[in-house]
């Protein structure tokens, strides 16, 4: 015994002259924590990351204040230009509004389908393994192949799409789909429900999971009907992975652009254009790079400044208490 | 009772089965059309094939170029795998077990690129590359690919190494175990479930981007798998069967690897996303 209470002061001396400023680590040996040996460690990832995820920030935002074809020296600085004359571009507007209501369906209409779905086989049910797998296979392939799958079922006239809107008497839709403005960015969605959608479903059944079953069965004894055990004891329960998810969808929405490229590279008339497509197409097709990094950098800026307030404000109790990541932070 | 039981049963079992009909119906549409003629899968979208026209997949899996992307998308995404992973390794090494200062603020300034949009970087990344000379290079997707990988793997890969116990870093060091013996011949074993799901996760990512082996590559020799995809569609954008046909076949290999590691990319996804 007085040996441990020995050791266990002595670690934590150790600990303090180690690292003076809070939190601790768990485990040290700090005899090794010379800075060599520590560089020698991070050295590789730190370069990896600086060089090819830190530095192309920096010069996208150096490269948006210049006037510039992508080639030859940099030398037009026009400062602020770029980003006066993309708010006035009513197309990139557009996109900023295109962007907001591919978030919303996704967290209004995904994530219930994704949770209902997780819930359905959440139950006892025959074959539930393989309708998991079934649901979550679209998600493991590309973009560019399921853009270019659905790209042929809904190829007007003779693509799947039409003839099943046959069959259902939806004749007004044939024909449209991807093709017409009012109805394709609804058309691009339902194909991103058919690709993510079981992802989410996943990531709630997980949370499914971890809810101990004498809850709801106390729950159960005490008269609580099956929407009652939901919304009451479930639904507050999956908070955390609830959070996570609308975090994933948010994020994954706001960059989208494999899928858009392929279908619909933004048309027919912008109507399908996202901000990374608008980036895309005044960068590479239409060489106005010291533009097209300007919407890079509000892209950026909308990507951080929510990620920020939502990790800040809305993760935080998550992560700060035990509920989803084992408490090891 | 016994009845309503029953009831609820057929139509719990309806409801699943619509919504897998919503997913299977496009991959079997595919697979189905692709044994058509073109002129057929306009007549007769639907139906099975009058003659199961099997040249379409023979000639597809005939071209060496199909091959060759199979081969390159293979290749780049070893090779992001292994940098990904020996260098995450590494990191997540230090920065869960050593006490030093700043190593939180490293440990944010890697978690801080889980919110870096890759579609945001694409284009400055572009002209670095064309400055560093790795257009149609290999290196010019791997080590992107890699840097945009690190800080999930490091988040997980930490959360991991953290889990091991001081007591057996203690005897090792007892022993006389220097730190690089203890990290690759206790440490990295030890954690084998763990790099196994990151290097799953690593594969995946690589296997699928698009962005940057489209702008990378513009030697046909070097396409990968969904860029040749693309390419594919745009020539043969009229034979739709063909097209059908190839986009199976380019499916078939990410679907065996999702039945191989379905364990551990599930797992992964769910412990990334908590815990990123």
């Amino acid at each position: 015994m007085p040996s441990s209470v020995s050791t266990l002061t002595k670690e934590r001396t150790e600990e303090s002259v180690a690292t003076p400023t809070p939190p601790p680590a768990r485990s040290l040996l700090s005899r090794w924590g010379s800075w060599a040996s520590v560089a020698w460690f991070l050295v590789p990832a730190l370069v990896l990351f600086l060089v090819f995820v830190v530095a192309p920030m920096v010069v996208a935002v150096w490269t948006g204040f210049f006037k510039w074809g992508g080639i030859g020296p940099m030398d037009n600085f026009v400062g602020l230009a770029n980003y006066t004359k993309l708010f006035d571009d009513e197309v990139f507007i557009g996109d900023l509004w295109r962007g907001l209501y591919l978030i919303l369906m996704s967290v209004l209409v995904q994530l219930p389908f994704a949770l209902f779905t997780a819930v359905l086989l959440n139950q006892k049910l025959r074959g539930r393994a393989v309708y998991r797998m079934l649901f979550f296979a679209p998600y493991i392939l590309s973009e560019v192949v399921t853009a270019v799958l659905f790209t042929m079922i809904f190829l007007p006239g003779a693509g799947m799409a039409d003839h099943m809107a046959g069959f259902f008497g939806l004749e007004d839709l044939q024909g449209k789909w991807l093709a017409d403005p009012s109805t394709v960015l609804p058309t691009l969605f339902l194909v991103m429900i058919w690709k993510y959608f079981g992802f989410h479903m996943m990531l709630f059944l997980a949370g499914l999971q971890s809810i101990p079953s004498e809850i709801l069965e106390a729950a159960s004894i005490d008269g609580a009907g099956a929407w009652q055990r939901f919304r009451y004891i479930t639904l507050p329960l999956l908070g955390p992975t609830i959070r996570i998810s609308v975090f994933l969808s948010i994020i994954g929405s706001i960059q989208l652009f494999d899928l858009v490229w392929v279908m619909t590279a933004g048309g027919p008339n912008h109507s399908s254009e996202t901000m990374a497509i608008a980036m895309f197409q005044f960068g590479f097709k239409r060489y106005q790079v010291g533009y097209a990094s300007a919407i890079s950098v509000v892209l950026f800026m909308i990507s951080l400044v929510f990620s920020l307030f939502y990790q800040r404000y809305v993760l935080r109790r998550d992560l700060s208490g035990a509920v989803t990541s084992g408490g090891d932070r | 009772m016994n009845a309503r039981r029953t009831v609820r049963g057929l139509s719990l079992h309806a409801v699943v089965w619509l919504i897998a009909a919503f997913v299977a119906v496009p991959l079997l549409y595919a697979v189905i059309s692709g044994f058509k003629s073109t002129a057929e899968l306009t007549n007769n979208p639907f139906g099975l094939p009058e003659h199961w026209k099997i040249g379409n997949y023979l000639g597809i899996l005939g071209d060496g170029m199909f091959w060759r992307q199979i081969a390159n998308s293979a290749g780049i995404a070893i090779g992001t795998t292994v940098v990904t992973v020996v260098a995450s390794a590494m990191a997540a090494f230090v920065l869960a077990r050593y006490a030093f200062r700043g190593r939180e603020l490293f440990y944010t300034l890697f978690t801080i690129g889980l919110m870096f949009p890759f579609a945001v970087a694409v284009l400055p990344l572009f002209l670095m590359l064309r400055t560093f000379g790795l257009l149609d290079n290999p290196l010019g997707v791997i080590l992107p690919q890699a840097a945009f990988g690190l800080p999930m793997t490091i988040v997980i890969l930490r959360g991991f190494f953290r889990t091991v116990p001081a007591e057996i870093e203690e005897a090792a060091t007892m022993d006389g175990c220097g730190k690089f013996r203890f990290f690759w011949q206790i440490l990295l074993p030890m954690a084998r479930p763990a790099l196994g799901t990151v290097s799953v996760l690593a594969v995946v990512a690589s296997w699928n981007n698009f962005f940057l082996p489209l702008l990378v590559f513009n030697d046909p020799k070097w396409q990968t798998i969904p860029v040749g995809v693309q390419q594919f569609q745009g020539q043969y954008s009229t034979d739709y069967a063909l097209v059908l046909a190839y986009i199976v076949l380019a499916m078939v290999p990410a679907l065996a690897f999702y039945a191989v590691a379905e364990r551990q990319l599930i797992g992964g996804l769910t412990a990334g996303a908590t815990k990123g």
